[in-house]
C-alpha cells in the first residue's frame, strides 16, 4: 500500500458520480433535476428579459418609433407568457425546491423520482412550443388570452402557444403532487410538521395551489384552443357564449398562480432572515399556518381581476372584501420577519440583503394591491401602469429577489463552491436600485392615467417613462453580474464547507455538495428547528 | 414481509410507505381530474342556466336508451374492476385476469355505443361548426344556443371517452403484466391505482348522464 | 403517520353497492319522466351524488382509508364547489342592479 504519496481524492458527490449526458438527461436524482430546471429557467428569464428590454426602449419616447403597435402587442404578450408560465411559476419550486425538499425533511429523494424527471421534460416541451410560436412571429393576445379576440381574431400561432402552456401546466401539476406526497410521507423519524423548516411549509402551500388550480386553466385553454381551431363557439358571444365566463375560469387559476409565485419566495425569506439574525423565526407557527391561509384564501378572490369586465357589482363587492382579507396572512409574515430581526445578531450577507429587500419591496407591492382591491379605486386604476407597477413589485421585487436570495443562500450547498461575496453584494444593491427606478415611476404613471399595453402615450408621461427605462438598463446590468460570478465560481470558486452560514437545518449537516443519497444514514430529529445557541448568536460568520 | 423485496424502490424505507405514498399520489391526481372536468361543468352550469330551453331542445336529440345502457355498462365495469382488485389482494392471478378482461370488454361496449351515438350526431348535423343544423322539435329556441349545448356535449363526453380509451389501453397493459406474474397478494399496487382511476371515470359519467341526457323529457309543457 | 393496514372489503359489500347503483340509475331515469319542474334537476343530482358517494366510499375504499385520503377527496370537492359558488355570485346577479330577472346569465339574452 502506497504511504509515501497520499493522493487527495475528491469526495463522492451527486455531481461527480456520473459525468455522462445520459446521467443528466435520464437522472432520477432530485438534485440533478433541480439543476436541469435551473438551467432552463435561466434561459427563459433571459428571453423574457429581452422582451422587457425592447418594451422599455420603445417606451422611452412617446411616439411609436421603435416598433409598430402590432409588434408591440407581441412584445408584451411574449414577455408576459414567458415570465409567468415559463419562469416565475417553476422558478423557486422546481429548482431550489426540488433540490432542497428531500434534504430538509431527511429523505433520500422525492416520492416519485421518475415523475419528477417527466415534469422537467413536460416543461421543456411546453416551453419549446411556446418559444416556437414566438420565433415564428409571436402572438398578440396578451398573456391573458381574453376571448373572443384570442379565439377569433388574433394572429399568430395562438394554438401552438396554448398547447405549449397546457403541457407546461401538467409539469406544474405533477411537481406539486410530487412535493405534497413527499412532505406528507417521507419525513425522517422525528420530523413532525411543526419541526419542518418554514421553506417546506411555503412549498407545501404552493404545491396545494398547483394541484388544485392548474387543471382549471388547463381545460380553459384547451377550450379556447378548440374554439380557435374548430370554431365550436363555447365562448363566442354571437352564439350566446360568455366571454366573461372565460375570464372567470382563467383567473380562477391565474390569481392563485400569483401565490404560487410568491409563497416560495416568502419561504426563502423566512430561512434567510432567521439564519442571518441568528435567531429562530418569531411566531414560527403563525408563519407556517399563514402560508396555508394564503393558499386557501387565494382561491376565493379571483373576481378582483374582473371588476370592470361586466361582472356583476354584487360579485365585485364579495371579491373585494375577500381580497382585503387575503392581505392579512401576508402582513403577519412581514411582522414576524421584522420581529425575528429585532434583537437578533444581524449579518448583512448577500442573501440577507435580498431578504431585507424582499420585505420592503413586497410590502409596497402588497399595499398597492389593496388599492386595487377597492372596487371604487380599481375602476380608475385598472389597466393603467399602477397595476403594472403593483405586480412587478410583487413579482420582481418580491419573487425574483426571493429567488436570488435563495440562490445565493444555497449556492454553496448545491455546487460546493463559494461565489465572490463583494461582487454579490454590489449586484444586490444595483438590482435593488435599478428595480425601484424602473417600477416606482410606473405607480405615478398609473395614477396620472397612462394605460398599459400601449406603445404610444401622451407627452406628459415621458419623464417617468424615461426614468423607468433607465432603471431597466441598470436592473438588466444587475442581473448580468450574478450570472457571471456564479459561472465563475463553478470553475474557480473556493470549496464551500458544509455550513458556511452557521445555519440550522438538515441540509447544512451534510457535505457540500451532497452525496447522491443525501444522507449516509437516515437522520432522526429529536428537537425543534432553528435552535441557535447563544454562542452561535454571538459569533459572527 | 421483507422490506427489501424487488418491488421496493430505494428512496422508500418500507413497502408500506411506498404503497401509501403511491395511493395518496393517485388520489391527488384524481383531484386534479376533478378540477379538470370541473371547468367544463362550470361552463355547463353557466349556459344551462342561461338557456334552459335550448339545452332541453338539444338534450331531446340524445338517445336515452343508449345513455341508460351505457350507464349500466359502466356500473358493471366498476363492479368487475373492484372484483379485480379484490382478487389481486387474494393473490388469485386467474381471477384477476378474468375480471380485468370483463372490465375491458364492458369498456369496449361503452365506447362502441358512444361511437354509434357520435355517428348519429354527425348524420343529424348536430356537431357544432359549419354544418350545424339540427332538426329541433322546439322551433322557438335559438340554434346558436343549442350549439352551445352540443359543444358541451361533445366536450364533456369526448373528454370522458378519451379517459376511457386511456383506461382501456392501461387495462391491456395490466392484463399482460398479470399474465406474466408481475402481481402478488403482497404487491399489486398498479391494479389498485388503476381501479381508482377507472372508478373515477365512472363517477364522471354518473354525473354526465342526467345532466346531458335527462334534461327535459316532457317538451311542450 | 403510516398507512392503514390492508383491508379486504367483503364481496357482499361490492354486490350491495352495485345493486344500489343500478337501482339509482333506474330511479333517475324514471324520475326524469315525471314533470317535477325545477325539482327534476335537484332530484337527479341528489341521486347522482349518492351514487358517486357509494363508489368513492366502497369501490374506491375511502371508507376504509386514512384520514389523509379522506382529506384529499374533501379538499378536491371543496375547491370544485368554490369554483361553482363564486362564479355563480356573478352569473346569478347580473341583473341585480336594475332589478333581477330569472337568470340573466349572459349578455344578449
Amino acid at each position: 500500500m502506497e504511504t509515501a504519496a497520499i493522493v487527495k481524492r475528491e469526495p463522492r458527490t451527486y455531481l461527480n458520480v456520473d459525468h455522462t449526458l445520459k446521467g443528466w438527461l435520464l437522472t432520477e436524482d432530485h438534485k440533478r433535476i433541480g439543476i436541469l430546471y435551473l438551467i432552463v429557467i435561466t434561459i427563459f428569464f433571459a428571453i423574457g428579459g429581452l422582451f422587457a428590454a425592447l418594451i422599455r426602449i420603445e417606451l422611452a419616447t412617446p411616439a411609436g418609433d421603435l416598433v409598430e403597435s402590432g409588434v408591440y402587442n407581441r412584445l408584451f404578450t411574449g414577455h408576459g407568457i414567458i415570465m409567468v408560465f415559463f419562469f416565475l411559476i417553476p422558478s423557486i419550486p422546481a429548482s431550489i425546491g426540488n433540490f432542497l425538499i428531500p434534504l430538509m425533511i431527511g429523505a433520500k429523494d422525492v416520492a416519485f423520482p421518475k415523475l419528477n424527471l417527466l415534469s422537467w421534460y413536460l416543461y421543456v416541451i411546453g416551453g419549446s412550443m411556446a418559444l416556437t410560436a414566438i420565433i415564428y412571429g409571436g402572438i398578440d393576445t396578451g398573456w391573458t388570452f381574453y376571448v373572443p379576440f384570442s379565439t377569433g381574431y388574433a394572429s399568430g400561432m395562438v394554438m401552438l402557444t396554448l398547447v405549449g402552456i397546457f403541457i407546461n401546466g401538467f409539469s406544474s401539476i405533477l411537481t406539486g403532487l410530487n412535493f405534497m406526497v413527499t412532505i406528507h410521507r417521507m419525513r425522517a423519524p422525528g420530523m413532525t410538521w411543526f419541526r419542518l423548516p418554514l421553506f417546506i411549509w411555503s412549498l407545501y402551500s404552493t404545491s396545494l395551489i398547483q394541484v388544485l388550480a392548474t387543471p382549471v386553466v388547463a381545460v380553459t385553454l384547451l377550450l379556447a384552443a378548440l374554439e380557435r381551431g374548430l370554431h365550436i363557439g363555447i365562448f363566442d358571444p354571437t352564439l350566446g357564449g360568455d366571454p366573461v365566463l372565460f375570464q372567470h375560469l382563467f383567473w380562477f387559476y391565474s390569481h392563485p398562480a400569483v401565490y404560487i409565485m410568491i409563497l416560495p419566495a416568502m419561504g426563502v425569506t423566512s430561512e434567510i432572515i432567521s439564519t442571518f439574525s441568528k435567531k429562530e423565526p418569531f411566531g414560527y407557527s403563525f408563519i407556517a399556518l399563514s402560508s396555508l391561509a394564503i393558499a386557501v384564501f387565494g382561491f376565493i378572490v379571483w373576481g378582483h381581476h374582473l371588476f370592470v369586465s361586466s361582472q356583476s357589482v354584487y360579485a365585485g363587492m364579495v371579491f373585494s372584501v375577500l381580497s382585503y382579507l387575503v392581505a392579512i396572512p401576508s402582513a403577519i409574515k412581514v411582522f414576524n420577519w421584522v420581529s425575528t430581526m429585532h434583537k437578533g445578531s444581524v449579518q448583512l450577507t448577500t442573501p440577507m440583503l435580498y431578504g431585507i429587500g424582499f420585505i420592503g419591496l413586497f410590502t409596497i407591492g402588497g399595499l398597492t394591491g389593496l388599492f386595487l382591491a377597492s372596487m371604487g379605486m380599481d375602476v380608475h386604476l385598472t389597466d393603467t401602469y399602477f397595476v403594472v407597477a403593483h405586480f412587478h413589485y410583487i413579482m420582481v421585487g418580491g419573487a425574483i429577489m426571493g429567488f436570488m436570495g435563495g440562490l445565493h443562500f444555497w449556492w454553496p450547498k448545491i455546487t460546493g463552491k463559494l461565489y465572490a461575496e463583494n461582487w454579490a453584494k454590489l449586484s444586490a444593491v444595483i438590482i435593488f436600485l435599478g428595480f425601484n427606478l424602473t417600477f416606482f415611476p410606473q405607480f405615478i404613471l398609473g395614477y396620472m392615467g397612462m394605460p398599459r399595453r400601449y406603445h404610444v402615450y401622451a407627452p406628459e408621461f415621458q419623464v417617468y417613462n424615461v426614468l423607468s427605462s433607465a432603471g431597466a438598463s441598470i436592473l438588466g446590468l444587475g442581473y448580468a453580474i450574478p450570472l457571471t460570478y456564479f459561472l465563475w465560481s463553478l470553475f474557480f470558486g473556493k470549496q464551500a464547507p458544509a455550513n458556511p452560514w452557521g445555519a440550522t437545518g438538515l441540509e447544512w449537516q451534510i457535505q457540500s455538495p451532497p452525496i447522491p443519497e443525501n444522507f449516509e444514514i437516515t437522520p432522526v430529529i429529536t428537537e425543534a428547528s432553528y435552535k441557535y445557541s447563544h454562542e452561535e448568536a454571538a459569533h459572527v460568520g | 414481509m421483507a422490506s427489501h423485496s424487488v418491488t421496493l424502490r430505494h428512496h422508500f424505507e418500507t413497502s408500506e410507505q411506498q404503497k401509501d405514498a403511491s395511493t395518496i399520489g393517485m388520489w391527488m391526481f384524481l383531484v386534479t381530474e376533478i378540477m379538470f372536468f370541473g371547468g367544463l361543468f362550470m361552463a355547463y352550469i353557466a349556459y344551462r342556466g342561461a338557456y334552459p330551453d335550448a339545452f332541453a331542445a338539444g338534450s331531446q336529440k340524445l338517445n336515452i336508451v343508449y345513455g341508460t345502457i351505457n350507464t349500466a355498462v359502466l356500473i358493471c365495469s366498476s363492479l368487475t374492476m373492484a372484483m379485480a382488485v379484490h382478487s389481486a389482494a387474494l393473490g388469485k392471478k386467474n381471477l384477476i385476469i378474468l375480471f380485468l378482461i370483463l372490465t375491458l370488454m364492458l369498456g369496449g361496449v361503452f365506447l362502441g355505443i358512444k361511437a354509434v351515438e357520435y355517428h348519429d350526431k354527425y348524420v343529424g348535423h348536430e356537431i357544432p361548426g359549419a354544418n350545424f343544423h339540427p332538426e329541433l322539435d322546439n322551433k322557438n329556441v335559438s340554434v346558436n344556443n343549442v350549439s352551445l349545448y352540443f359543444a358541451l356535449y361533445f366536450g364533456m363526453t369526448g373528454l370522458h371517452a378519451l379517459h376511457m380509451i386511456v383506461g382501456v389501453g392501461l387495462l391491456l397493459f395490466l392484463i399482460f403484466k398479470t399474465a406474466k406474474g408481475a402481481y402478488t397478494a403482497h404487491w399489486h399496487t398498479p391494479i389498485e391505482l388503476f381501479g381508482l382511476y377507472w372508478h373515477f371515470v365512472d363517477i364522471v359519467w354518473i354525473f354526465l348522464f342526467p345532466l346531458l341526457y335527462l334534461i327535459d323529457l316532457h317538451p311542450g309543457k | 403517520m403510516s398507512n392503514h393496514p390492508d383491508h379486504i372489503v367483503p364481496v357482499r359489500v361490492y354486490i350491495l353497492v352495485f345493486l344500489a347503483l343500478l337501482v339509482g340509475t333506474g330511479l333517475t331515469v324514471f324520475a326524469a319522466t315525471i314533470d317535477l319542474g325545477r325539482f327534476n334537476i335537484v332530484l337527479a343530482l341528489f341521486i347522482a351524488c349518492i351514487k358517486a358517494a357509494l363508489v368513492v366510499l366502497f369501490f374506491m375504499h375511502v371508507y376504509y382509508s386514512s384520514r389523509l385520503t379522506k382529506a384529499i377527496v374533501i379538499s378536491g370537492l371543496c375547491t370544485l364547489l368554490i369554483l361553482f359558488f363564486f362564479t355563480l355570485t356573478d352569473l346569478l346577479t347580473r341583473g341585480a342592479v336594475q332589478g333581477s330577472t330569472d337568470w340573466v346569465g349572459v349578455p344578449g339574452r
